[in-house]
């Protein structure tokens, strides 16, 4: 009845290089344009604006003259920044609450989790409309609303990862050999816990590229000149009609890097944590 | 189960209490306030002030709290900075327009989620079961508002057969609007749909491995009858959990997508507000969001312990 493993090992085996192939892509974009693009992304040419795909614009230009290629090029900076920097806040206070609540048990640990549970009503796109209606719109403003959305995903995972850890033999035999709580949640839980946690980060990493893109597409993220791929798509589509093809590089490029990081997470899970592909 | 439903209450009241403080604070707790942002960095501190004094910024934190939420609760939801009118009726005409677009992308999530979750739990390690996942990894990975757009190309701009935005009202009739409503709900609806098809096939193929389930085929009935008669109905729960949670996320899809299609609903006044600098408005919009996804999910824990009266002696 259930899967064979020769099925399993290979479609988790088509997952990873695919995700890591893709993933790398993205890291190789915007790492080459630290160093170069064809054009300057802001550059202006207006006598060449909206121009069809050529040997001098690979992918075109924009209603600006900008050359798209390297806009897509430096806009994978923004999403890398986003997605890491959001990531990291998810994870620091995510794991720090996961462990806390684990470690300590009762009230505290209802109260985390019942904090967790009511922070599902807000996704990252609300706290990002709560941040920017006081503060006004920016990229940091975005990162901290995924970073925090972020948290409690981290958190209850943790949790639950960690729980399992501080009831096992080998914590047993490390608490009787006499080390310190602290020592055991790094020497034993977390190096345990982490397979789950890396397998989680790359999936919120894609869900942070959505989130900036559709945050910086309502003009809410990333403002000029930073060159973000939400903000090219609500460029593009003032020129639908003339131009559709405008519309089209950018979702690519957010659509590739998400489908990748979540291919990656899934490969990740089914080589790291054979517990976590049983359960599947 | 008028028991359980009762303890389900008094957890969403108080959650509803946490939301309240947690919108409200937010932007309280953080430095800077409304009137700086609305006046802009040029703006003297004596002009912040009168217009801090004047919008009731000056008051203590706790009794702002308390007008606003007292307020909410009575119906007056305070006066609009931009609009100069006040907020509940202009959030109660715009969700004319965001309440059947969400309703209809969900409707649309369900019926494709649970089409596809079925077809490829019944084919479990077949071709049709790697394609459906595929097709399902593909949709998770498009974002709702490109999606939108891609629509938009397709069917307003290239075969002219759907409008590429705006919403004629209801006086206009049913036919038009719902026209209006299709594309956008089906940008909203697919993404989520992906999500929730593979929650519906993980759910079935869990189930499918019941004695019941091999009671059933041995009883002489057909796999698509098990599956649906008895599989389905008996991995609903999760299903119908997984749904309830991701509702918010739709809700949140709906801010961008309205502003795609140029539609009039509660998301565009979400978006314009933050331009006009009208965090009230802001507020009490994220308020209500955030209040409709808390009620939903009340109303879902409550069709679950129906479904399943396991449920309504375990939760604590």
């Amino acid at each position: 009845m259930s899967e064979t493993g020769a099925r399993r090992m290979r479609r988790g085996g088509l997952s990873l290089p695919l995700g890591a192939a893709l993933a790398a892509l993205l890291i190789g974009a915007a790492a080459l344009s630290l160093v170069w693009t064809p054009y300057p992304p802001a550059a202006l040419d207006i006598p060449h604006k909206l121009a069809e795909p050529s040997l001098a614009h690979w992918l075109g230009s924009d209603s600006l003259g900008r050359d798209i290629l390297s806009e897509i090029l430096a806009g994978a900076r923004v999403s890398i920044l986003v997605g890491v920097i959001a990531v990291a806040i998810g994870l620091g206070l995510g794991v720090a609450l996961g462990l806390l609540a684990a470690a300590r048990g009762g009230l505290l640990d209802q109260a985390i989790m019942k904090l967790s549970d009511f922070a599902f009503a807000f996704p990252a796109l609300l706290w990002a409309i709560l941040l920017t209606s006081t503060y006004g719109p920016g990229v940091v403003n975005a990162i901290a609303a995924i970073g925090v959305a972020n948290a409690p995903i981290f958190a209850r995972l943790t949790r639950a990862t960690a729980k399992g850890a501080l009831a096992s033999d080998y914590v047993l035999a490390a608490r009787a050999a006499g080390r310190g709580s602290l020592a055991i949640i790094f020497d034993h839980v977390l190096p345990n816990i982490a397979p789950a946690l890396i397998v989680q980060a790359t999936i919120q990493f894609a869900i942070a590229i959505l989130a900036e893109a559709a945050l910086s597409y309502l003009g809410l993220g990333a403002q000029p000149p930073l060159v973000s791929w939400g903000r090219m798509l609500a460029d593009a589509q003032n020129w639908m009609y003339m131009a559709p093809r405008l519309a089209i590089f950018p979702g690519l490029a957010v659509a590739l890097s998400v489908f990748g990081l979540n291919l990656l997470g899934d490969g990740l899970r089914d080589a790291l944590d054979p517990k976590l592909r049983a359960r599947r | 189960m008028l028991g359980y439903a009762l303890q389900r209450f008094l957890v969403l009241a108080a959650t509803l209490a946490v939301a309240s403080f947690v919108v409200f604070g937010v932007i309280e707790i953080l430095p800077g306030n409304a009137a700086e942002t609305i006046l802009g960095a040029s703006a003297t501190p004596e002009t912040v002030a009168a217009l801090a004094h004047k919008l009731g910024l000056d008051q203590p934190f706790a009794l702002r709290y308390w007008h606003w939420a007292s307020g909410a609760l009575s119906g007056d939801l305070g006066l609009s900075y931009a609009y100069g009118s006040p907020i509940g009726p202009l959030i109660a005409e715009r969700l004319a327009v965001s309440a059947p677009l969400a309703a209809m992308a969900m409707a649309i999530a369900a019926t494709l989620a649970l089409l596809g979750g079925v077809y490829a739990a019944g084919q479990r390690g077949k071709t049709g079961d790697v394609a459906v996942m595929a097709a399902s990894q593909v949709g998770l990975a498009i974002p709702n508002f490109w999606l939108a757009l891609v629509l938009v190309l397709i069917f307003a701009v290239h075969w002219r057969l759907a409008p590429a935005g705006g919403f004629p009202g209801w006086s206009a009739g049913i036919g038009p609007c719902l026209a209006a409503l299709i594309l956008p709900a089906i940008a909203l609806g697919v993404v989520q749909a992906a999500v929730l098809a593979r929650v519906t096939r993980s759910a079935l193929v869990e189930t499918l491995n019941e004695d019941f389930i091999r009671t059933a085929r041995a009883k002489g009935l057909s796999r698509g009858a098990t599956l649906w008669r008895h599989a389905l109905p008996n991995a609903m729960t999760p299903i119908l959990t997984i749904m309830g949670l991701r509702f918010a996320d739709l809700l949140a899809g709906a801010i961008v997508v309205e502003n795609v299609f140029v539609l009039p609903g509660l998301g565009r006044l979400i978006v314009q507000s933050i331009g006009n600098r009208d965090a009230l408005v802001v507020e009490d919009c994220v308020m209500l969001i955030a209040v409709t996804v808390i009620a939903i999910n009340f109303l879902v824990d409550l069709a679950c312990a129906a479904i399943d009266p396991r449920l309504r002696t375990r939760e604590t």
